[in-house]
Parts: C-alpha cells; structure tokens; sequence
C-alpha cells in the first residue's frame, strides 16, 4: 500500500521534473540559437559588404561608407603606432577621481585596479592609452603558443569567456585569489562583447599581464575582432564610456587583439585554445604564423594590390562555402533569424546596389542532409579588397595565406561535435565541427593529454567530451561498505571493462549568461598531475535561493519574451498564413494550424508545439482566435503612425543587423548619422535582405525620428524608438531584482549538489539491483571536500550508477573534484 | 481508428519534443534524455515501464544513442493508446494521505524524505532535496501536500 503510494508520488514528480527539464532544453535552445544567429549574420553582413566594396568604383559614395572598416592597418610604421598612441597630451582633470597609474606597473597598483572598478570608477584615458601601448608592447614578444609549465608553482587556474561580466571575474579572483607569481592565470579569451564591462575586464587583464609577463597568459577569442565588435557591444561601450578617445581606444585595440597569443600549452600535455581544432590542425604551423596580420579572423589578410584577383564564379561552383546558409530544422539549433537561405558571397553578380534585391543568379542548393560526409572545406577563396594600404607589420606585405588563415579561423571557431569527422560550423558561420577522432588524431599527434576551451556556454560551467581508450589508471580507489578493496582484487573485478578518458574541457566562465539563473561559471585549477579541479559559482545572490520552478519559469519567460517578439514582427505574414486556413473568415483557427501556419512562416527550429501553451494561452476546445492573439501577445509598439508596416517589421527582425550598419556608416564615430548616410544605410539593408525599399518610406521613418529637423539622426535613439516592449514585464515589474552581489560580502558560496559526468574508478563491484547489461554513465550527485573519495556504489535499475560519498560534510567554502574517467562495458 | 491528420499532428508532436534534445540534427538523442522526452509529451510511466521502453527502442548493440526511426513508432503508439496516463489530482492526494499515517494533513520533511528515498522507485538524493525545496513550507518545515499538487499540477498535453 504504502509502496503503491511512493511510487504514485515519484512518478509524478519525475513527471514534473521531466516538463521542467523540457522547458529549461528549449529556452536554452532558444537564447543559444540567437546567440549563433547573430554571429552568422554578423560574418555573412561583413562579407555582404566585402562584396559590395570589391565592386563599387573607387570613387562612389557607398564605398566610402563602408571602406573604411577593411582599412585596417592605415597607420603605417611603428612609429606612427607610437604617436597614435601618444597619451602624454591629455591631461587629467583635477576632479578626476579615478585611479592614477605610473609605470611600470606595480602588483599593488593592479590590485588597485580592481578594487577602483569594483567601486564603479572608470580610469582615464590617458592611463587606458598607456596601459595599451604597455600591452602591446609586451604582446608584441610573446609567442603564437604559449608554454607554461606547473613545475614552479603548485597549480594553474583557468578561466573561460567572460564576455565584459566584471563580477565573475571579481569572483573568481575573490574564491581563487589574483593573479600572482604563485598563482598563475590563463585566460581563454572572449572578454570582451556582451556584457557590459568589457572594457574593465581587459583593462584588469592587460594590467597582471603588464606586472606578471610569465605567469598571466591570455589566448584570443574570437571576439577578440572588431568587426565582431561592432555587433556584440563593445564598440558601442568604448565609445559610450570614452567620448573623446573612444575611436582611438578602438583602433588600437583592433592591434591588440591580433597581438594576442592563439594558445597556451601546459607542461607539453595539455592544450588550451579558445574554439577548437579541426583535422588541418597543424602546431607547429601555427606557431610560426605571423598572427598580427590577422586583424580580424573573419576574412583572410589583404593579398598584393595588383595581383590576380578576379572572382571566379565556376570555381565556386561547387564548393560547400562555410557561409552558405543552412535552411532551418535540418542543422543543428537553426538560427533565429528570418532570411531565407541565400547563397555565398561569390555568387553575386550584379554590379550595382540598387540591383541586389532583384535576383541571385544562381540558385540555391540543397543543404547536404547527410552530415557525416566529410565536407570540403573550402574558403570563399577569391574574398579580395581593394584597399590600397599595405600592411606594414609583416615582411612580406599582404600575402595571401589561406592555410594559415584558416587555422587561425578554426582555432577561434570550432565546436565539438559528437560524431566522427570534421564538417563545416554553418551555424556559427565560422571554423567547423570537430569529432572524437579528430581529437584522438590532433592530441596523439602532438603528444598532448587533454583539450582545454571554452567558446560554448554550459549550463554547469564546463562539460567533458570526446573520449579515448586509455590504460587503466591507478590511484584513485572506491570501497562498498566500510572495507576497501585491495590493489590486487581491482584488476580482476574490471575484467570486461575499458576505460575511456575525456579529452576535451569546455570551460565556460559567465555565469547567468542568457539571463539570470540560466547557467553556472566556472574556472579550473590545474597541479602537476595535470588533473583538472573545476570551481563552479553563480554571480547573483539570488539564484541559489531559486527553486528549479523559479530558475527555468524566469529564464523561460526572458526567451519566450524573444519569440513573441519575432511573432509579432512578422505579424503581415503570419496572419496571411491563418488566413489560409480560415477559408470562411471566421477569424478561428485550430491550435494544429496555428502550429503549421507558425511553422511554415518562421522557419525556426523552435518546438512550437512543444511551447504552445506558453504561446497561446486562450485556446478553448482547441481553437484559437487569431487576431485577438497578436493583441494578447503584449507587446507593444511604438508609436508609429506613419511608417509603412513592412518596413516597420523589418526594424523589428533586424534590430541588430541594421543597428550594426549603422555603426559601420557612422565613420566619425560620433553616435549621430546624416539623414543622406541615414538613407544609404537602409540600401544597404535593403540590399543586403534582398527586399525594396522606396525612398519615401525611408524619409518618413527619418522624419518621425528626427524630430528638431537638423538633418541628424541620433544611432541610439532611433534604436530606442523602434524597440518591442514586453508589456508583461512593464506591468508587473521586476519579478526578481536583479542584484549583484560583490565578493566581498559573500563568505561561502554553498552549493547543494554538483553534478559530475564521470568520475575515476579503479574498481567496482556489482550489487544485485543491477538490472542493464552496462553502465554508461557515472553520476556523482554530492558534494566532498578532500581529494580522497571514498565512495559507495550503489547501481539503480537505472543505467546510471549513482555514488553517495560516505562523508558528507554540508558547509563548505568550495567544493573541487577530480573528474577523469567514463566507464563503458566491452560488448559481449 | 485515427484519422491520418491525427496521426501526422502526433507525429510532429513527437519530432518536434525529440529535437529539442537533438543537439547536432543526427536524428538521434542520447538515451538518458529519453524519459524527459516520454514525460513531456504527457506520459506519466513509472522507472520500469520507462525502462522496458527504452529496451524496446534501442539497438540491438546499445550505443548510448536512440534513433529517432526506432522512437518515433513505439511513441506513437504509447500516444495513440494513451498508456501511461496522467495520474488524477485526487488518486494522487490519496497517496499521499496513505503516507501521512497520522492524517495530519502534511508531512514532515524527514516523513517524506524516507519513503521517496527508501520505498517504491526511489528518488535520488538530488531528486528529493529539490523536491523539498519546491515543496517545503518554510516557516514550519512541512509539506502540505494537498497545496503543493495544486501548484505543481500542469497541463495535460
């Protein structure tokens, strides 16, 4: 009775736990597809526009618009470096109330750093200018791969992406100490865009790097480039918190991040990159590379003016270009946006802007459905500018190297995939998708251990992939009951066993990165044994309080926010697509053709059905009413009376892309565009979406936000104007506060299970539950604090194994792990 | 006997709930994110029926893998048959109240920690501490079972 119960209780709470876990899935599909949508259109828009610079004459005006994001390396010689970077003009101001920094610099004054953009001061100029012609200086001599070694000091800490998020930083250094001689640091790049203290972030960084050269070690990534930049925020923090120097700020860092080292390897064994690795990856090739000549990853470096340059239309026939675009739901997370496919930048053919929206000449092909074919990786070769500035740094100005480029690109922009083989990253637009065999050949090859990147968010801050067979290993050891096995026994109770190591590490170091709650950070500390320890944390006081419920309904709730957005941008579409379903006009339609209408319009590989009832909350008898539904959907508009609706939903689509142009157009960086630049971006944008736009609907849109009439139109406050509000959150208000907590008044971070996906046996026994034939995962679901674990093994009917440690101790400081080995049973 | 439209709606139903753990589009997910898939199309199976369904849809060789070609039926029909039923909101009050022996009205958090972790199919130790931090009434330290089914009933699919 009481057991018929129990059992009653548990299925339904697995039940509840399973929609959560559903709910969680999708939301983080959702913000993750933006995020990888937006990192293609941003590699697809600045080749839309390497294009268009390849065949505008020389002296048109759109040229001059957009040229000038290629010309990246216009001040020549080194000492023309030294003067653009000259400080010793500025004064500081006597109210200034910020740090003061003299150099060199000293480790006290780094710390200083710290604490003063703790307290929310920002330095001055004049000592940021410094501290980068410092950096650069320094970057200018180390090498392309790093190489450190554990042997003088006790362990290496490892941080991943903190994209401009100060405070997990300030947590880090507060759980992990700063860096130091003692403690050296590697930071696996990506510090920049996103969050909203970029700027700090890599002000702190070239700080320790300026006072520990051997022990700080930073590796680039990928938005470490300023064209990235331009999308993702950073060229707009710049230039908000830095008015007057921002642009120069700008300018050299653009050098700085091609200055900055692509890897670090750890005593031979051990590879720390940011992306990845493909199956050209070649060490020692990228160790000679000249890696300052690629400014931005995006496009390969300048070739010889004058030499063969010509677009070649067959030889890209039949290439898979890496920016060929892949229709939604047959790629992994299609991407969020809605342009239909549209093929490689080679294919254009036409000359002239205004041409672009009429056709594409050749037509689209078919996205390959078979992924495991090994795809040609080939570059849209002919990708060439015409700028006429050389590149000053290198020897040998402005050759053309597309291997070298290419390893580079895959360095910053490869994710591990789980299938064997090495195909083309069409989600990204960049680098590719790696395998574990491609792991197994990169790492033997080069006689390395383990992996070490970052790039993708994780929920728990980190995850393991890829295993290798490795030998069995010896030390760590497990006792059932109170008695431990002995050495002898282990090697014959594994009999039938083999042992797999994880060769990658994704460590992912920003926490609540889509939105409060949605994921943990984490960093690693790495001993001679070469056996990563992982720290978790989570930056807000508030999340550890939240029940699963509130985390995944709060995080939900900010991505359902987007997809209503996207919903109601395409509101012409969508109601023309119901409309077909409703012959009679009755303005009903059934849940299962709203599925199919939204489906067909959208194109995103979002689980419609799946979040039906988030989407549609009125559906008696499983009807809906369609027009009521876009008011229900609670957003709501600006005021825009007289602005034509296609052109409204296109701002709304493409917020981001069209702020992007935007930015480029705004050559003075001054925030503010003439109303004649206002019109040549909408050309752009209209070109560049294959769409018409006449003149008139533009000048209306100009107008209603030009409101004094003197011909300039202020970036930020268009981007205001035009955006969708969520309703819902302005009525009731912040459900949570958002609030920080700093690290000084955290004393223990406590976290109530750590979820490990493998764990080092040496030796098992079988208890009579076990019902699967083979164990295929480890789930250590508690927390230890010593190095030692003495565990006990207890096998559910499950597949899993779970292990309770035999002590637990509930109120520790931290909580660090050894992690190593997956099991998996021989097949019979 | 189902209508074809019935059975294709079905059929996008369960593509659309598999592809939400369909990471890389290879058609197939990995076995442990099985169950949450069963339970979020409305299922309500118990570990074992669970587990003899995973039995079913897997390779003769298990991978760790299930392929959608082998799910896709054997979940159309668990659907179409409507096994594995939601349980009722009163059928569960009932089992509750066979736990709360003193009819009290609520469990200790102790109570209820014993039987999920030592009777039926029991719950790991992070299963049930989540759940009690879902269900805790904090300023008593109990679980008033009747309030917490109210709350964490959902809809049916």
């Amino acid at each position: 009775m009481v057991m018929r119960a129990a059992v009653l209780i548990q299925m339904w709470y697995r039940k509840y736990v399973a929609r959560m876990e559903m709910r969680r899935r999708c939301t983080w599909n959702i913000f993750q597809s933006i995020e990888y949508a937006g990192e293609q259109d941003q590699i697809k828009l600045y080749n839309f526009l390497g294009y268009l610079m390849d065949h505008f004459t020389p002296s048109s005006s759109e040229r001059n618009l957009i040229c000038h994001i290629f010309r990246e390396n216009e001040v020549c010689r080194d000492a023309e470096w030294e003067r653009y970077f000259c400080y010793k003009n500025i004064e500081i101001p006597e109210v200034y109330s910020g740090p003061h920094l003299t150099f060199p610099l000293t480790a006290s004054q780094a710390a200083g750093l710290v604490e003063s953009f703790k307290n929310k001061q920002q330095l001055h100029s004049r000592y940021v200018l410094q501290l980068l012609l410092e950096t650069w200086k320094l970057l200018r001599i180390l090498p392309n791969i790093n190489r450190v070694s554990t042997c003088h000091s006790k362990e290496i800490s490892i941080c991943g992406d903190l994209h401009g998020q100060l405070e997990d930083l300030l947590l880090i250094f507060y759980k992990n100490g700063m860096p130091s001689m003692e403690k050296p640091y590697v930071f696996n790049g990506d510090f920049v865009d996103r969050g909203k203290d970029s700027i700090e972030i890599l002000l702190i960084l070239f700080a320790f790097l300026l006072v520990y050269p051997s022990d700080v070690h930073l590796n680039r990534g990928n938005h470490e480039d300023h064209i990235v930049n331009l999308r993702y925020g950073f060229t707009k923090e710049v230039l908000g918190k830095y008015r007057v120097h921002g642009k120069r700020i700008l300018k050299l860092l653009q050098k700085i991040f091609s200055w900055l080292p692509l890897a670090t390897v750890i005593d031979h064994k051990v590879l720390v990159l940011h992306g990845g690795i493909s199956d050209a990856t070649d060490l020692s090739l990228l160790a000679k590379v000249d890696r300052h000549r690629y400014v931005s990853a995006l496009r390969p470096p300048k070739k010889k003016p004058g030499s063969e340059d010509q677009l070649s239309m067959d030889s890209d026939m039949e290439d898979d270009s890496w920016i060929s675009r892949v229709s939604a739901g047959t790629r992994r997370r299609a991407s969020l946006t809605y342009m239909k496919p549209f093929a490689s930048r080679n294919d254009f053919q036409h000359r002239s802007l205004q041409d672009f929206s009429r056709h594409i000449i050749r037509p689209l092909r078919e996205e390959p459905k078979d992924r495991r074919r090994q795809a040609e990786f080939t570059l849209s070769s002919q990708d060439l500018l015409q700028c006429s500035s050389t590149d000053p740094d290198s020897c040998q100005p402005g050759d053309v190297n597309h291997e070298e480029w290419k390893q580079i690109v895959d360095l910053l922009w490869s994710d591990p995939m789980s299938q064997d083989g090495c195909i083309p990253n069409e989600v990204r637009g960049g680098g590719c998708y790696w395998g574990p065999d491609v792991t197994e050949q990169v790492l033997s090859k080069n006689h390395l251990q383990l992996l070490i990147r970052s790039h993708e968010c994780k929920q728990e801050g980190y995850e393991f992939c890829h295993s290798r067979k490795v030998r069995p290993p010896a030390s760590l050891h497990i006792c059932e009951g109170s008695h431990e096995t002995p050495q002898e026994d282990r090697q014959s109770a594994m009999g039938g066993w083999r042992w797999l190591e994880l060769a990658v590490l994704t460590i992912f170091s920003a926490s609540n990165y889509y939105e409060v709650g949605s994921n943990r950070g984490a960093y690693i500390t790495l001993g001679p044994d070469l056996i990563p320890h992982l720290i978790q944390y989570q930056a807000s006081s508030m999340t550890r309080e939240l029940t699963l419920t509130q985390r995944v309904g709060w995080t939900e709730h900010s991505a359902l926010k987007v997809v209503r957005e996207q919903l109601f941008a395409h509101r012409s579409d969508l109601t023309g697509a119901f409309q077909e379903f409703d012959k009679e006009n009755t303005g009903m339609i059934s849940l299962n053709d709203w599925a199919r209408a939204v489906e067909a319009v959208l194109h995103l590989g979002i689980p419609w059905r799946v979040l039906r009832s988030q989407l549609v909350p009125n559906a008696p008898d499983g009807m809906m009413n369609y027009r009521s539904w876009f008011r229900e959907l609670a957003i709501k508009e600006p005021d825009t009376e007289h602005i034509h609706q296609a052109l409204l939903e296109t701002v709304y689509r493409h917020r981001s892309t069209l702020e992007t142009i935007f930015r480029i157009v705004d050559t003075d960086h001054s925030g503010l565009i003439s109303l004649e630049d206002f019109h040549q971006t909408w050309k752009l944008l209209s070109a560049y979406l294959k769409m018409e736009i006449s003149d008139e609907a533009i000048s209306n849109l100009a107008i209603s936000i030009d409101a004094n009439r003197d011909g300039c139109i202020d970036i930020n406050e268009f981007m205001e104007a035009f955006r969708l509000v969520d309703k819902s959150r302005l009525e009731t208000g912040n459900l949570f506060q958002r609030s920080t907590a700093t690290a000084s008044r955290q004393t223990h971070l406590h976290m109530t299970s750590l979820h490990l996906t493998n764990l080092h046996v040496s030796c098992l026994q079988h208890s009579s539950h076990v019902t699967k034939r083979y164990v295929t995962k480890l789930s250590v679901k508690s927390l230890w604090l010593t190095s030692t674990l003495h565990l006990k093994v207890i096998f559910h009917s499950s597949p899993h194994v779970v292990l309770y440690s035999m002590t637990r101790e509930e109120s520790f400081a931290t909580a660090s792990f050894a992690l190593m080995c997956q099991l998996e049973k021989e097949p019979d | 006997m189902m209508s074809k439209a019935v059975i294709s709606e079905i059929h996008r139903r369960i593509a659309e709930a598999f592809n939400v753990f369909d990471n890389e589009s290879s058609k197939s997910v990995d076995v442990r994110e099985v169950g949450t898939i069963i339970r979020s199309l409305g299922c309500f199976p118990s570990e074992a029926e669970l587990h003899e369904m995973i039995a079913e849809v897997e390779e003769e060789e298990p991978t760790g893998y299930i392929r959608f070609e082998k799910f896709l039926p054997a979940m159309t029909k668990v659907l179409m048959e409507r096994k594995f039923r939601p349980i009722p909101k009163d059928v569960l009050i009932q089992a509750f109240e066979v736990l709360d022996q003193e009819k009290k009205g609520y469990l200790e958090a102790e109570e209820l920690k014993k039987y999920m972790t030592q009777e039926g199919e029991p719950f790991s130790q992070d299963e049930v501490e989540e759940m009690l931090s879902a269900a805790l009434d904090n300023k008593e330290n109990v679980i008033f079972y009747k309030d917490l089914v109210s709350k964490m009933t959902f809809e049916d699919l």
